[in-house]
């Protein structure tokens, strides 16, 4: 009977953790006297992409590094899968802002590092690394260099990078935000088509309330000094849309206003 | 691209071997040779085997001090640049080391460890080891901060960190530093056979210089860059196969 019991409990405790990827709760971060976080706490519900949108200083990229293990939160839980993180892990693989590419490495390595580093043998880490070169659109750069890629190139190799290692969550801290606007376009493009494909857990962090706007499912508004989460908005009406249209879409239009006009008072 | 910067080299080497000929010529001095001369002194030197019996002696303070300046040198360099305690403990020891006069350093050196190998051998590592820790910690603390995420976030191990990560980051400025060390090294080898004892090289500058021989003099310091200059461009050799992506050529290539 007391067998049952706590099967029951345990599936239940599985039945109820499966709804968010990522569970943020009560998450303090201090630089000394200066709060960066306080309290915070925030669901990512699985296979969906959620924006972590705000002014800058509002310490969503330090929200982020947290979840990815990189930085320790002076209070608060983080639970990835339903297990605290302690540092990084297997479960979540990072795409940096600066690309974080290594110079003296062919993008062929590049893009295999993560599995290197997790002791993956070379011929089987390469293979794996082949298929998402090719799938993000990079066919026959595997022994070119960074420096003689493009800056949207270079950002395509920190995402093949970040999807050989097939983690459950993603995280993407202003990936877009070092290309060019019309690289920006196509890469939004195709991060929509990639959620809607590869079952994972997407967290992405910008700048910009377009961009949060047309590719979310769930929109997580901060504002700064402490941070807090201020509105969690969900476009899910433009979820259904086709990508082309979804700029010209009302509600799309409605929702970046709304959002406007919350952050307006908060920029300098 | 290479056989442009071999032309290059072609021509500066004409015009500073046309101007040293012109200015033998003049003379500019009674004891300035001219470049033909010094070669045929040279060549003579090499024909009687005189040269190798002298770079047989100056060869080992030389290679022994740079060896032991370029492996420790990197060691502790790395470990000044990932340890601020051990920055605090060793750094200012280099420093002081670098700026030392060494010529009057010299006789304290032969007081303590004679007038043997090993005085040239410090002489050696006094030239070449500052400037190879020096650039290396500097390096080492110059990492990108997110190299260093990057790797800490793909599950690196500390020592995967360094091995792969912060050594590969920093060997610019690492080989930029062993090739000054080097460089400098060779100007320590033959400071000691001049200012301890006279061996090797360093004897056939000094006796040539005292019988006014002064061909075979220039020939011995001749003799001594061109090995400097192919000592350098082995060590860049090696920096291209092992950081092939790291050498990325001139801007104006």
């Amino acid at each position: 009977m007391a067998m049952l019991q706590t099967n029951a409990l345990a599936e239940d405790l599985v039945h109820h953790q499966t709804d968010n990827a990522v569970a943020v709760s009560g998450v303090s971060k201090n630089y000394g006297d200066v709060e960066a976080l306080k309290n915070l706490s925030l669901d990512f519900p699985r296979g969906q992409l959620t924006s972590l949108l705000g002014p800058s200083g509002c310490g969503k990229t330090t929200l982020l590094k947290i979840i990815a293990g990189l930085l320790e939160p002076t209070d608060g839980e983080i639970l990835v899968n339903g297990s605290p993180v302690t540092g990084p892990g297997e479960d979540r693989a990072f795409v940096f802002q600066d690309f974080a590419l290594l110079p003296w490495a062919s993008v062929l390595r590049n893009v295999a590092f993560g599995l290197e580093l997790r002791g993956v043998a070379r011929s089987e880490r390469e293979d794996i690394a082949i298929k998402y070169i090719k799938e993000v659109g990079l066919d026959g750069f595997e022994k070119s260099f960074p420096h003689e890629l493009s800056g949207g190139m270079r950002q395509r190799v920190g995402l093949a990078r970040a999807l050989s290692v097939d983690s459950d969550v993603l995280l993407m801290d202003e990936p877009f935000s070092a290309v060019d606007e019309q690289t920006r376009r196509k890469f939004q493009e195709d991060l929509l088509a990639l959620v809607a494909n590869e079952n994972k857990t997407f967290i992405f962090v910008t700048h910009s309330i377009e961009e949060a706007v047309y590719v979310s499912d769930q929109i997580a508004i901060l504002l700064p000094r402490p941070s807090r989460v201020a509105d969690i908005i969900r476009p899910t009406g433009l979820r259904e849309k086709d990508t082309a249209s979804i700029r010209r879409d009302p509600e799309y239009l409605d929702i970046v206003d709304e959002i406007w006009a919350s952050l307006k008072s908060y920029v300098e | 691209m290479f056989s442009r910067s071999l032309t290059l080299k072609l021509v500066s080497a004409f015009v500073v071997f046309g101007a040293w000929e012109i200015a033998g010529r003049i003379p500019v001095s009674y004891a300035f040779p001219t470049f033909i001369e010094s070669m045929k002194a040279l060549y003579a030197m090499v024909v009687d085997g005189s040269l190798f019996e002298a770079y047989a002696e100056t060869l080992k303070p030389l290679v022994i001090g740079v060896l032991i300046s370029a492996v420790l040198g990197i060691i502790i360099g790395l470990w000044i640049g990932l340890s601020a305690w051990f920055d605090w403990l060793f750094s200012p020891i280099f420093i002081v080391m670098q700026a030392a006069p060494l010529a009057a350093l010299i006789p304290l050196l032969v007081m303590i460890y004679g007038i043997g190998l090993t005085s040239k051998v410090f002489v050696v590592c006094i030239m070449a080891m500052p400037v190879i820790v020096l650039n290396t910690s500097s390096a080492v603390r110059n990492t990108p901060t997110s190299f260093i995420e990057m790797s800490k976030s793909f599950l690196a191990s500390r020592w995967e960190v360094l091995f792969k990560v912060i050594i590969p980051a920093a060997s610019p400025v690492i080989f930029s530093g062993l090739r000054l060390g080097v460089s400098a090294g060779f100007i320590g080898a033959i400071l000691s056979e001049l200012k301890i004892t006279p061996t090797g090289v360093g004897d056939i500058i000094t006796f040539s210089r005292s019988i006014a021989d002064y061909a075979s003099m220039y020939a011995a310091i001749f003799s001594i860059i061109v090995l400097a200059v192919v000592f350098l461009n082995l060590l860049e050799m090696l920096e291209r196969v092992l950081f092939e992506g790291n050498v990325r050529g001139y801007a104006s290539d």
